[in-house]
């Protein structure tokens, strides 16, 4: 293949039998599940707060903020620990499938739909072996929601 | 000179932070001078601190800051020397002074233009203190217009270079027989330039002092090709008539003192025609063994005021402490998960290894205690800002003020004092603004016309109490309640008791002046001071005595990193109290729970209904729970005396937690003040009680206003 200009790699999961990729370089570490300490009042995609080697890290039911049915609490999650803008946040997901490694090209903005809790957090759609990879514009996922109950 | 390159940025950097302290010893001391009767010493701790400013200043090429040092130091100088005496008024002057030296060195800093204006202003005032305060001398020294236009020295690096002429600063040619005549030699060496001294001044200070030749030997310069630009090779052979006590001219050298070959020669008779320019070659040896003895019997006296008692210090990033105290506080983790494991295997409390535990649980906690005295500070630093903000409001407003403070070498952590500037300046303004009456008012009501500002720090209980209170009126509770009810923050008809009136100025939108001033009024209310004292765990609360005065209290904890807390079990969730706030442990009975109406339940403690909350509900753990049989309770109480029976499900333990604060980004619940890690790794929530109670008295559905909630049964059995 020739060079491509600009190269993505993605980490990609599972969630509710869908594929999501998140940005490589946004990705810490992925560790295995751990009971969360709940938040009081906090809205229902916040799972609560882990113990990470010292640090509270926030952890969210990826599930459940991009719109699908919540995970239940589960031994086979994982947790993808991610940063943005200096604040680390544990995403809460099925398993980790892959690393793949996209090209601009192979990237195509979503269609224009009506607007959900889920169409906003999408980047970008790829299709990789027949399996649609829907890329998440992580900032929309972990920027805190306009609440409007508040 | 001020190429900023990267070094340089660094003593620069370093130059503001010896800033800071040098106007924390010049406010120190002008204000032990205006305390009490007028001290050499303080006053040459005054004139020391403005001169090494102007030293630094000079170094790093601060025009502004230069000149205006200068002439601060100029009076200070008169002050020091017994040419001008202090009074109430130059004290003043020397205040405003001050605060505006410190505005010259922010603005300097962070490289904003310098209030300009306000200088020349300041200049005026200083000018006619010297003015006023020396009419009977001879006008000449008070005269002396210091334009510090830098004096060039012109090198043209020839052999021949002709005498430096004299400075142009007029002549002091007393008419006195007591004339004496000096000759100085002085050659500096290359530390002398790198403190920032500068010859030309030391000469306009002699200069000062009498009739001043300058004569100036380059003869040791070298040719261009090997001139090292950074060794100075050029002395200086002075000769001056003065009427000046030989310590009097020594003493301007002193700052340079060490940092060159000095000799000072006291000529027998008075020689006006003296303009002894000694060859170059002339052996200094005696000269200069002559200089050493003559300064040595001056420096123990000066040595003895300057510096009281010498303390090593060593200044440290905060980043290092920061990491520090980090390290220290997974240490604490750490030894509890270990005191953790080592009790569920099952030894035996007197094995060897359970008693290590002990002793290293002891280490941990002093380990602790010693880390987070080193973020410690004195709160001197911000009352001395406070000082600064009395003066400023009640000149603005026309009061006669006093700050009077005590304890202000009280250690607090440093974040919290970083953070308590903002709200304790508020409070001040307050206190000025609206606590004291005017003068005549004052004088009506037979109290001192001159108001007082009390500002206090100790600590209490393993916490720290600040506390703000004036001598004015108090507050004016029929004013507030209309104010209130008039901004429909409280109902019209409800009955408010007086320390309920008084909480009233912590709520949002309430400000009891109708117009508003530009000293007070600055859209930042109490609600702000409130928010931001609980912020860092504190509590306010006010006390109002009319016609005596007001006073805010403000309880901080005594660090920020860790607390003693009561661990509890609510709905299967571990949480943490703060203990200071539980006053005692209940087990209910079915009786002891009563009704007010339903939804609000009370409890009986010793002949007062205390209101009950039931945390599992409170938090969005659990259902209402229907019956409190056998459940325990921690009956607390929290700083303005609001007392609440919490509903936990199990008491866990009491231990000393690490915080870990919540950021934004963890939408935060009311109620819920940071959190800890337990010994088994689990993340603990930290509650903060009086949230708690003010968010169950509002979804309680109370009419009463929700940020003082007082509780509904204290209403009924006050």
């Amino acid at each position: 293949m020739t060079d491509t200009p600009e190269v993505f790699e993605l980490l990609t999961f599972r969630l509710a039998d869908q594929d999501y990729a998140v940005d490589i370089m946004s990705v810490r570490e992925i560790r295995g599940w751990t009971t969360t300490t709940p938040l009081p009042h906090a809205p229902s995609h916040m799972k609560g707060v882990i113990n990470l080697r010292g640090t509270v890290l926030p952890v969210m039911d990826l599930a459940d903020r991009l719109g699908l049915p919540p995970r239940g609490q589960n031994d086979r999650n994982v947790i993808v620990v991610v940063t943005h803008a200096d604040t680390m946040t544990g995403l809460l997901v099925d398993a980790v499938s892959d690393i793949i490694t996209l090209a601009e090209s192979d990237m195509q903005a979503p269609p224009e739909m009506a607007t959900g809790p889920g169409t906003a957090v999408v980047r970008n759609l790829s299709l990789i072996e027949d399996r649609m990879i829907r890329i998440l514009d992580l900032p929309a996922v972990i920027a805190r929601p306009e609440v409007s109950a508040a | 000179m001020n190429t900023p390159a990267d070094p340089m940025a660094e003593i620069r950097a370093s130059f503001f932070v010896e800033c800071e302290e040098l106007l924390e010893a010049l406010q120190d001391g002008l204000q032990t001078i205006s305390d009490g009767p007028e001290d050499a010493e303080s006053i040459h701790v005054v004139f020391r601190a403005v001169h090494s400013i102007k030293g630094g200043a000079g170094a790093f090429g601060l025009e502004a800051l230069v000149h205006f040092a200068h002439r601060f130091e100029n009076i200070l100088d008169d002050v020091r020397n017994g040419r001008m005496g202090v009074d109430a008024a130059a004290l003043k002057v020397f205040f405003q002074a001050t605060d505006h030296l410190a505005d010259l060195v922010a603005a300097c800093r962070d490289e904003t233009p310098p209030p300009q204006a306000r200088t020349e202003e300041l200049l005026i005032d200083l000018d006619a203190l010297l003015g006023a305060d020396s009419p009977e001398k001879t006008p000449a020294p008070a005269q002396i217009s210091f334009e510090p236009t830098p004096v060039s020295l012109p090198f043209d690096l020839s052999d021949d270079l002709p005498p430096l002429p004299p400075l142009d600063a007029p002549a002091v040619q007393e008419p006195s027989a007591t004339s004496r005549g000096f000759d100085i030699l002085f050659t500096p060496n290359a530390d002398l330039f790198e403190t920032g001294s500068e010859p030309a001044l030391l000469f306009e200070c002699l200069a000062e002092l009498g009739n001043l030749t300058v004569d100036c030997d380059t003869s040791k310069l070298p040719v261009l090709q090997q001139l090292s630009p950074e060794t100075p090779m050029i002395s200086w052979s002075l000769s001056l008539e003065t009427t000046a006590e030989l310590a009097e001219v020594a003493s301007i050298f002193e700052f340079v003192e060490g940092l060159c070959t000095l000799a000072i020669m006291q000529r027998t008779a008075p020689d006006p025609e003296a303009d002894v320019t000694p060859s170059p070659e002339q052996p200094l040896v005696a000269q200069t063994d002559l200089a050493v003895e003559d300064i040595s019997a001056i420096a123990p006296a000066q040595k003895a005021v300057s510096t009281p008692a010498p303390k090593s210090v060593v200044r440290v990033d905060l980043d290092r402490i920061e990491r520090l105290v980090n390290l220290v506080g997974e240490l604490v983790i750490n030894q509890a998960m270990l005191s953790q494991s080592l009790e569920t295997s099952g030894l035996s409390p007197h094995s060897d290894a359970m008693n290590g535990l002990e002793e290293f649980q002891r280490l941990t906690r002093d380990i602790q205690d010693s880390v987070m005295m080193i973020r410690a500070q004195p709160v001197k630093s911000l009352f001395q800002r406070m000082a600064r903000i009395v003066r400023e409001a009640s000149f603005a407003v026309g009061k006669d003020v006093r700050l009077v403070t005590e304890g202000d070498s009280t250690e607090v952590d440093k974040t919290v004092i970083e953070r308590l500037a903002d709200p304790l300046t508020h409070m001040i303004r307050n206190a000025v603004d609206h606590g004291l009456e005017d003068v005549a008012t004052r004088e009506k009501m037979g109290k001192d016309p001159q108001g007082q500002v009390r500002l206090t720090a100790a600590h209490r209980s393993g916490r720290v109490i600040i506390e703000v209170s004036d001598d004015g009126a108090g507050i004016d509770r029929a004013h507030v309640l209309k104010t209130a009810q008039a901004k429909g923050l409280i109902a019209a008809d409800a009955m408010l008791s007086d320390p309920e009136i008084d909480n009233l100025l912590f709520l949002p939108g309430f400000s009891t002046v109708t117009e508003v001033s530009d000293l007070s009024g600055r859209g930042v209310g109490m609600d702000v001071v409130r928010t931001e004292i609980q912020s860092l765990g504190g509590r306010v609360t006010i006390h109002s005595d009319p016609g005596v005065g007001t006073r805010f209290s403000i309880s901080l904890p005594l660090t920020l990193a860790v607390l003693d807390g009561m661990i509890v079990e609510v709905a299967g969730q571990t949480l943490v109290l703060p203990l200071n706030l539980v006053i005692e442990t209940l087990t209910l009975a079915k009786k002891d729970v009563q009704s007010v109406r339903p939804g609000h339940p009370v409890i009986e403690v010793r002949g007062t209904f205390v209101p009950v909350i039931d945390l599992g509900l409170q938090l969005g753990y659990r259902a209402a729970a229907t019956d409190f049989e056998g459940t325990a309770a921690l009956l607390i109480r929290d700083e303005d005396g609001t007392r609440a029976a919490l509903i936990i499900d199990d008491i866990l333990d009491q231990r000393q937690v690490v915080i870990k604060g919540l950021n934004d980004g963890f939408y935060r619940a009311p109620g819920v003040a940071a959190a800890t890690i337990l010994g088994d790794g689990q993340i603990a929530l930290i509650l903060e009680p009086s949230d708690i109670m003010n968010q169950a008295f509002k979804t309680a559905g109370t009419p009463p206003p929700s940020a003082l909630a007082p509780p509904p049964a204290e209403g009924l059995h006050p």
